[in-house]
């Protein structure tokens, strides 16, 4: 049985994603900003598609620039932000520990350029408070930027709170939401959200598009010169396919969304109520904030990359933030800043879920994932150790 | 393109020669759990000969694959030809290694040297100190 259950890294494309590509390849093929009869109606398509993202996320047209994705919307929001900040002197950014690299890099590379930026801790329920936030804030505070919900561990954080929090306090809020868009109800005014960053192929669309929300009145700074697309923010001709792929994408997860969460968290709470049955285990992240599909598992005594190889060999295709997936040395830097240390860190599974999974492929796993844990340390010096006291257990 | 050989992936999946001796003549142990690899390596020797040797790895398939491969490259053979043992060879044997788990390699042929600098301590026998790299040597914790 082939189960895939890596839907945070990315998902297969829905059937109505494809299909409203297609037209674009065969029909809708001229570049938006010709002038002839064949270019102004692949414009009309593309104006089309943005008013139906803005009807999507509670926003004006105006206010949608595509991008090639997640990324580029993260790094062009914190960058706006930063260049705008430093016009009126004010040169400090708050974050979140457990960010994206999107976002972490980016804020290094301004802290290179002055930057002061205050990342805040999210050891406590494995999330953030919006008082953290508030705490924060300082006068010369020129953008809080956090994730809507993190990618390993599942942890909603309290957006609608943090935006109520920066709009009183008159600074722009920026949320990396790629992991939240199209499976957890999103309005961005309602939510007081200045700039959301998403990405198409993590809620059934293509690879290589996404888009920026950002709110009228904050100014972007271009990452791309060129051409006057995107309202001359983006240059370069538009990904119609993928934009199209997109909007048809989100309408169909917005459409169903309630449905796909009922159906989706079900299924994760019977994987996390089954793992939790190993011992010596732990499960990160939020549990009760969390996202439908998300399942973080710490398991002591092994390591990830075998973990995920033998689960492989079962047909399950998973993730970890073991150093060796990634050929980092580290482990992942979210499982260290909610405080697992490294011994354990090593030995994370996720398995992140779709309305596409089945209750038989959830059984599979139950049944696969203790197996190839108890084969694992049946071979590691460092369950021994534990076993016979050598060690003490940190899970 | 797969991650691995088909050898390590074979060693992965039907590792040689897991487990534990009681009462061994040699006992070797490299890596740390914070660097997420971990290799034990047992030795029986009778007449400077290997006749069983056992391992225990916490660590990625390549290390699993490694230590697998390196003790069936040992077994039988006499204490000079397991010294002389390198971490190419094991590599070699295994059909290559993607770069970055080289050093999955590098820990089979040190767990195999530290288990028998533990016989050669335990019989007084003598040795030349610098055939012993420790742990230090290799970047990959740094």
């Amino acid at each position: 049985m082939q189960v895939y259950a890596d839907n945070a890294a990315t998902t297969r494309m829905s059937a109505a994603a494809i299909g409203a590509m297609m037209p674009c390849f065969e029909e809708f093929y001229g570049n938006p900003s010709s002038l002839h009869s064949i270019g102004q109606q692949a414009k009309e398509v593309l104006e089309d598609a943005r008013s139906r993202m803005a009807a999507l996320l509670g926003c004006e047209p105006r206010e949608i620039y595509f991008t090639s994705g997640g990324s580029e919307a993260d790094n062009q929001a914190i960058i706006s932000a930063a260049r705008l900040g430093a016009r009126k002197g004010k040169k400090h950014i708050i974050s979140t520990a457990f960010e994206h690299h999107a976002v972490l890099h980016t804020l290094n590379r301004l802290e290179k350029e002055g930057f002061e930026i205050t990342l805040l801790d999210v050891k406590e329920g494995h999330n953030i408070t919006a008082a953290q936030v508030k705490d924060a804030i300082r006068e010369d505070t020129c953008l809080v930027t956090t994730m809507y919900a993190n990618n390993e561990i599942g942890s909603i954080l309290p957006i609608p709170e943090i935006g109520a929090i920066c709009k009183e306090a008159g600074v722009p809020f920026h949320t990396d939401a790629v992991q939240a868009v199209g499976h957890i109800a999103i309005n961005v005014k309602e939510q007081n959200i200045d700039m959301l960053s998403l990405s198409a192929h993590k809620f059934h669309g293509p690879k290589g598009v996404g888009a920026l929300y950002c709110r009228r009145g904050l100014m972007l700074t271009n990452l791309i010169d060129g051409g006057a697309q995107e309202r001359g923010k983006r240059a370069g001709t538009e990904n119609l396919p993928g934009i199209c792929g997109m909007v048809a994408a989100l309408e169909e997860a917005v459409a169903h969304l309630e449905e796909n969460a009922a159906k989706v968290t079900a299924m994760r709470d019977r994987l996390i109520t089954g793992l939790s049955q190993i011992p010596h285990c732990a499960l990160n992240g939020d549990a009760v904030n969390r996202l439908p599909g998300n399942v973080s598992f710490c398991f002591e005594g092994i390591e990830g990359e075998s973990l995920l190889l033998l689960l492989d060999m079962y047909g399950i295709s998973a993730s970890s933030g073991s150093a060796c997936t990634s050929g980092d040395l580290d482990p992942s830097h979210v499982l260290l800043a909610i405080g697992r240390v490294h011994d354990v860190a090593h030995g994370s599974l996720r398995l992140s879920l779709s309305h596409y999974n089945t209750d038989a492929e959830i059984d599979h796993i139950l049944a696969s994932v203790p197996a190839v844990v108890e084969q694992l340390r049946g071979m590691s010096p460092v369950w021994r150790d534990l076993q016979i006291g050598k060690r003490t257990y940190i899970l | 393109m797969a991650l691995y050989s088909e050898k390590v992936m074979d060693h992965f999946m039907h590792p040689r020669n897991v487990g534990v001796i009681e009462n061994a003549d040699g006992v070797g142990e490299v890596g740390n759990a914070k660097c997420g690899d971990i290799m034990k390596i047992y030795l029986k020797i009778e007449n400077d000969i290997i006749v069983d040797v056992k391992f225990e790895t916490f660590g990625c398939g390549s290390a699993i694959a490694s230590s697998s491969m390196a003790t069936e490259m040992i077994m039988g053979k006499s204490i000079h030809e397991a010294m002389a043992l390198t971490n190419k060879a094991v590599a070699e044997a295994l059909d290559g290694l993607p770069a970055h788990k080289l050093h999955c390699s590098v820990l089979a042929e040190e767990a195999i040297k530290n288990a028998l600098k533990d016989y050669f301590d335990r019989n007084n026998i003598p040795y030349d100190e610098k055939q012993f790299p420790d742990c230090a040597h290799c970047a990959h914790c740094e």
